[in-house]
């Protein structure tokens, strides 16, 4: 039990370490290093929104999604589009209180795409190999980006938050220059452990929450005290719809709405070998070390890798997360947090 | 009535063992293979021979190479574009230096390096399986597709990344016209179909299809789970090496990295959940599939197009998505064993035609 207490600690530890002594190698300044640490925590957030619906989903269904990037586009797609569109539809005022309906309207369009894909995806193919339900889900993605795109649009699109895209400095009395921060990033932040304590909420305290649990837990237990499977399938994929709905607002305000999202989300499946398949809070963990680790590695370890090998340019960020998760999976499988039953061969 | 071996008796062991049991099926494959070798180039256009003979022919090679893998031993993998990456740059290291090796050489060469990379990323399938062996084979993908992007030697410090290959030259003979490259793909895509089939009816097949239907089993039985899970992961991404070998230097003839992206790695898992797990035919036939369904949906909005209804080349794309994923989740649904299945199930209907049962 000592290792899995202290299993993330050191990881983090060994990380902030890494950060600590590479200023004196590199010679930068320790606000530098700060920067980039909150840098990575941002960037961090974001990977654990994504890995947070991953979770969820397989917890309750034991379905690896691989759909959730797609769906995180998807619902970004609809979002920023039904934005754009209401304005003219129903004559509401531009900017926020267009947003705030277009949210309300994805929302119910994840929970509707949440109720096809348990009808048309799951229920046929309930009780068989993982393998399969992956590649189900392999199809779904497709068929998402493809739909996506068809309705929405293939351009890249703007979420407007209404929030400035200046940067401010603050600990401009520690550091020298202070450390940059976007204001953007700050509110995802907020919003992300919003989300995070919403679901913490709805878990713990509502009957439906505690059916999702029971559902975790043991698939033919909660059938036998009269859970329906079924419909808690489609509860757990639109609360995922949901969970990629914000992911998507924050991503798509940072970087645009456009087809990357769907690849960007691929980086929440090391996010998830990492924290453990089965644990919420090692999502956000796992999300906030490859975010903070991948960051360091790019800025700290990318010049001396680059100048050791003759490299043509970094870029270690693409991969660093994956050889993580490999390293990861021969050494510890079921990840910091997850349980130690495992599909171990 | 026509597909029936009643009549055929077999007297020796030889006969017993042949791989295609029954004549009927014997006349169709070399009927097929001599189509393919001496009608083929006086038909088929050079337009044909680029964009839809060699790419598919080249296609199925790597499709058997992962339906070994995913189909015959069970291991999943997300990146086996990643080890077509490393067999085409192997030999092209190979091809700048040492110049004068002997193409075939260079292609059994960059196979094994191809397979020695995949030992390597192989190697968590001995502790992990299923969905998390996907993570690690996505790492493959993403490291090569980086590795090759980013390490100047293998690209041969080209300043561009990308890399050109010379043309192909074989006992004096030059690989130069569509023609030729695809008699010679044809011929090496025939002897790694045999060699396939062979091995999956063999010790390591079988094996490979003991640890896919049951680990635990099959170790019981004395199958050793390290040793068949990585020849198995060996194996694959020899014939991937071999396939990415010959789409770099016969296909393409320069590529960047991003000609081996993680969406081929999908394309090809694609391939062989439509065309049929665990079947070399199905391999076949899922290339086919993948590889002329772009080109169907292009023609059909060309015509859409003629008929006044205006379709952008965009939605095509995006259509293609569409049809791509709805089409796996109908397979997984309706047939998990695919096109090949469908064309067995006929096989046996039609040994009993024109008689019910």
């Amino acid at each position: 039990m000592a290792t899995k207490k202290n299993g993330p600690v050191i990881t983090l530890g060994v990380i902030l370490g890494i950060g600590l002594a590479a200023p004196r190698f590199t010679g930068s300044a320790p606000g530098f290093y700060l920067e980039v640490l909150l840098g990575g925590l941002m960037a961090g957030g974001l990977y654990s929104l994504v890995a947070l619906g991953f979770v969820l989903i397989f917890k309750a269904s034991g379905v690896f999604n691989f759909a959730q990037g797609a769906m995180v586009l998807f619902a970004a797609l609809a979002l920023a589009r039904l934005a754009e569109w209401l304005p003219g539809w129903v004559g509401i005022p531009a900017g926020l209180p267009a947003l705030a309906l277009a949210f309300v309207l994805a929302t119910g369009i994840m929970v509707a795409l949440a109720w096809v894909i348990e009808r048309v995806v799951l229920r046929p193919l309930v009780a068989q190999d993982p393998a399969a339900l992956l590649m189900a889900t392999l199809g779904v993605t497709f068929f998402l980006d493809g739909f996506g795109q068809t309705i929405w649009g293939s351009d890249i699109y703007k979420i407007d938050l209404g929030i400035s895209k200046d940067p401010t400095f603050i600990l401009e009395s520690m550091f020298q220059g202070g450390i940059l921060v976007s204001k953007e990033d700050l509110v995802a932040t907020v919003i992300a452990a919003l989300l995070v304590l919403m679901l913490a909420i709805f878990f713990q305290k509502t009957a439906t929450g505690r059916a999702l649990r029971a559902v975790a837990d043991d698939h033919q237990a909660a059938q036998s005290i009269g859970i329906p499977l079924n419909r808690i399938w489609v509860i757990v994929w639109a609360v995922a719809g949901f969970v990629a709905l914000v992911a998507g607002m924050v991503w798509g305000a940072k970087l645009g709405v456009q087809f990357s999202l769907s690849q960007l989300a691929l980086k929440a499946l090391p996010v998830v070998i990492l924290g453990g398949f089965t644990s919420i809070p090692g999502a956000i963990l796992g999300g906030l070390i490859i975010g903070v680790g991948e960051k360091m590695a790019e800025v700290f370890l990318g010049p001396p890798v680059i100048k050791l090998f003759d490299l043509a340019g970094g870029g270690i960020e693409n991969w660093f997360a994956y050889v993580l998760a490999l390293l990861f999976l021969m050494v510890r499988p079921e990840g910091l947090f997850g349980e130690k039953h495992i599909d171990r061969v | 009535m026509f597909y029936r071996e009643n009549g055929q008796f077999k007297s020796n062991y030889t006969e017993d063992q042949q791989i295609l049991g029954i004549r009927q099926d014997r006349w169709f494959i070399f009927g097929l293979i001599a189509f393919a070798a001496c009608a083929m180039p006086y038909i088929a256009s050079d337009y044909m021979f680029r964009a839809i003979l060699i790419p598919f022919l080249i296609v199925s090679l790597a499709a058997i190479g992962l339906n070994l893998l995913v189909g015959y031993c069970g291991q999943i993998s997300l990146g086996h574009a990643a080890f077509m990456a490393v067999g085409a740059y192997a030999a092209y290291n190979l091809v700048v230096h040492f110049p004068g090796l002997n193409f075939i050489v260079v292609l059994v060469l960059a196979g094994l390096i191809s397979a020695l990379v995949g030992i390597f990323f192989g190697l968590p399938s001995l502790q992990i399986k299923g969905l998390y062996l996907g993570v690690a084979t996505l790492a493959a993908q993403f490291f090569v597709d980086w590795v090759f992007a980013r390490v100047k030697w293998f690209t041969n410090y080209s300043p561009s990344g990308s890399v050109s290959t010379a043309t192909v030259e074989l006992f004096g003979w030059t690989i130069d016209t569509p023609i030729k490259k695809y008699l010679f793909i044809l011929a090496v895509v025939i002897v790694f179909t045999l060699m396939a089939k062979n091995l999956v009816r063999g010790h390591i097949g079988r094996s490979w299809m003991a640890m896919r239907d049951m680990d635990v089993a099959a170790e019981v039985i004395g199958i050793r789970p390290m040793y068949a899970k990585l020849t198995a992961f060996a194996v694959s991404a020899f014939y991937a090496g071999v396939a990415g070998a010959l789409w770099g230097f016969l296909h393409l003839g320069s590529w960047e990295p991003a000609a081996f992206s993680i969406n081929f790695s999908l394309n090809l898992l694609f391939m062989i959940i439509i065309g049929g797990m665990g079947s070399i035919l199905g391999s076949f036939i899922g290339a086919a599939f993948i590889v002329l369904l772009p080109l169907f949906l292009n023609q059909t909005l060309l015509l859409l197009n003629k008929l006044g209804m205006n379709v952008g080349t965009a939605m095509a794309s995006h259509l293609e998505f569409m049809i791509f994923g709805a089409l796996i989740v109908f397979f997984l649904i309706v047939e998990p064993l695919g096109i090949a299945r469908l064309w067995a199930v006929a096989k046996e209907k039609l040994r009993l035609w024109p008689f019910p049962h």
